[in-house]
């Protein structure tokens, strides 16, 4: 398990991404940064655009709606339902977007220890348009550097 | 169509990738083309075993088949590679970005907490 707060980026099927993230902090905190708006909006998607709604219903059945607003002044929208909470150790939610048909499960899993908190996030992507949703809209900004991501699933070893 | 059929060489690509045989096979080409035969051994595996993977990953664009009849010596492609990297390193770049700004969320919410 990485401890070092860089991103693993794994995939271990076709269809699927796992991100392992460690973030110096409890899971409590990491927890409500993830699923409390006011805190979501200040990081989720960084500088590639600003999340004009971001509403949560956390509760099994509840909805989630985020749209960001891409700099060149395309909204992409998402949303999806959460299938379970069990706080800290299972959140399973779907996700899909406005733009393109069929949605992706996402499992997150927070695993604190010595006081820091390792997120992973597996995303399971349903088809291929999702994935390229993801690409297609917002990523395109984001320079393709180097071909570290690759090496990583290259070398992993698993 | 044309969007379809990338999609579909992506995900031809990413298929390929999935396996970590096939992982290891291009990265032993990584170093320089080689024959089956020069792949099987370190693999330990049979050459017909080794030959399925190579066709995945020649399916996938991965790797070609030089011409030469006999040896018919496999080398890595750029191209495929690339595509699938581009895409990993987007979507890196925008979980890598989000989380780097979690962790400036994360640090000020302890600061709070230690301020109460």
């Amino acid at each position: 398990m990485p401890n070092d707060g860089s991103l693993k980026v794994t995939t271990p099927n076709p269809n699927e991404i796992v991100l392992t993230r460690t973030f110096d902090a409890p899971w409590r905190m990491v927890y409500d940064a993830f699923t409390k708006p006011e805190l979501v909006k200040r990081w989720f998607g960084a500088k590639r655009g600003t999340l004009t709604t971001c509403e949560i219903d956390l509760r099994v059945g509840g909805k989630w709606r985020y749209v960001m607003r891409l700099p060149n002044g395309h909204d992409m929208g998402m949303s999806g339902v959460y299938k379970e909470l069990g706080a800290p150790d299972r959140m399973v939610h779907t996700e899909a977007f406005d733009d393109f048909p069929g949605d992706s499960t996402i499992t997150t899993r927070f695993v604190e220890k010595d006081g820091k908190t390792t997120m992973i996030a597996t995303c399971t992507y349903a088809s291929q348009e999702i994935r390229d949703a993801v690409i297609k809209s917002g990523m395109e900004d984001g320079a393709a550097e180097s071909y570290d991501a690759l090496n990583d699933v290259l070398t992993e070893k698993r | 169509m044309k969007a379809a059929l990338a999609e579909e060489r992506l995900d031809a690509t990413f298929n390929a990738l999935a396996d970590p045989t096939r992982r290891a096979i291009l990265a032993k080409l990584a170093t320089g083309e080689a024959s089956v035969m020069e792949l099987a051994e370190p693999f330990d595996m049979s050459q017909p075993a080794i030959s399925k993977h190579l066709k995945v990953l020649e399916k996938a664009g991965l790797i070609s088949r030089g011409r030469d009849a006999q040896r018919r010596p496999c080398r890595i492609e750029g191209r495929a590679l690339e595509v699938a990297a581009d895409w990993l390193a987007d979507y890196r770049k925008f979980w890598e970005d989000s989380f780097d700004a979690l962790d400036g969320v994360l640090e000020e919410m302890k600061r709070k907490k230690r301020s109460k």
